[in-house]
């Protein structure tokens, strides 16, 4: 029997009969699992990087401790591998990959997009971090900034904090939750000056 | 093994276990047999080496390490970094 042949949705229907047959897991915890990486998504880390840079106290806690700064907002990541965000200065740049697989902080952001996964973003990344953001995103990253390549191996999941776009003063945190893109929170862009 | 402080030099080993059979490894390639600098400790894991294969498994220490990029690929801008967490088993002083 060849199991990539069989039909996916047989296929999990037995694999999870098994896995709750065998005590492994119930259907509350399966539920509740599932039911958390449905909510999961890029604009929960929109949420979370406004809260950044409205409150300085708040960014502070998020940069030493992620995952407890993001329970702060009622986002709970249980079960999840502990999280860590890398800030964005004038100074340093940082562009997250999993060159091994595909880590990605999936109990808050979702499903890394497709790309993030492929070959050709995890190999480049690294051998070429400057040239892939500048033809695949037109991101010019000045010369005098730092890149910071941070190549997710382990038992961590990680996060950027963009830095807030100029002509954005004042504005409300959940305007300015609405400005983050998914590649903004992995690096390969940064938000343009709100004109 | 002691620990590693923040600033340390350390040197990933330059171990292929993967070419003597099933191996999990979470050490990228590029990085074995280089050196850079310790950025902090992350904690302690649980080995995945030994996760994968469903054997007893010890807690490890994991480091943030700085590698200079130009000192793996000299065409990467000189001062840009890679970053990436290692385990101490991987990590000897340098």
């Amino acid at each position: 029997m060849n199991l990539a042949e069989l039909d996916s949705d047989r296929l999990l229907a037995a694999f999870r009969g098994l896995l709750i047959g065998k005590g492994v897991l119930n259907e509350e915890e399966l539920s509740r699992s599932g039911a958390a990486m449905d909510a999961a998504s890029p604009a929960r880390g929109g949420q979370v990087v406004a809260r950044a840079w409205v409150d300085a106290a708040y960014r502070a806690r998020l940069l030493d401790n992620a995952t407890s700064a993001i329970e702060e907002l009622g986002i709970y990541l249980t079960g999840s591998p502990p999280l860590g965000v890398l800030e964005n200065t004038e100074a340093v740049h940082n562009i997250i990959v999993c060159t091994l697989c595909s880590c990605y902080p999936r109990m808050l952001l979702g499903y890394p997009p497709l790309w993030y996964k492929s070959a050709g973003y995890r190999s480049r990344a690294v051998r070429d971090p400057r040239g892939l953001v500048r033809e695949e995103w037109g991101t010019v990253i000045p010369p005098e900034k730092k890149v910071r390549v941070l190549d997710s191996t382990a038992d961590y999941r990680w996060m950027v904090l963009p830095q807030r776009p100029r002509g954005t003063e004042g504005w409300s945190e959940e305007r300015l939750a609405g400005l983050v893109r998914e590649t903004d929170l992995i690096g390969v862009t940064v938000l343009p000056e709100v004109l | 093994m002691s620990g590693f402080a923040p600033g340390t030099r350390v040197r990933v080993r330059d171990a292929w276990p993967e070419l003597e059979g099933p191996a999990h490894v979470r050490t990228p390639h590029y990085v074995r047999g280089r050196t850079g600098t310790v950025l902090r400790r992350l904690g302690a894991f649980r080995n995945p080496e030994d996760l994968a294969f469903a054997r007893p498994a010890a807690t490890i220490p994991l480091y943030h390490v700085a590698f200079e990029q130009a000192e793996i690929w000299p065409e990467n801008a000189p001062g840009d970094e890679f970053l990436i967490e290692i385990y101490e088993h991987w990590l000897e002083a340098a």
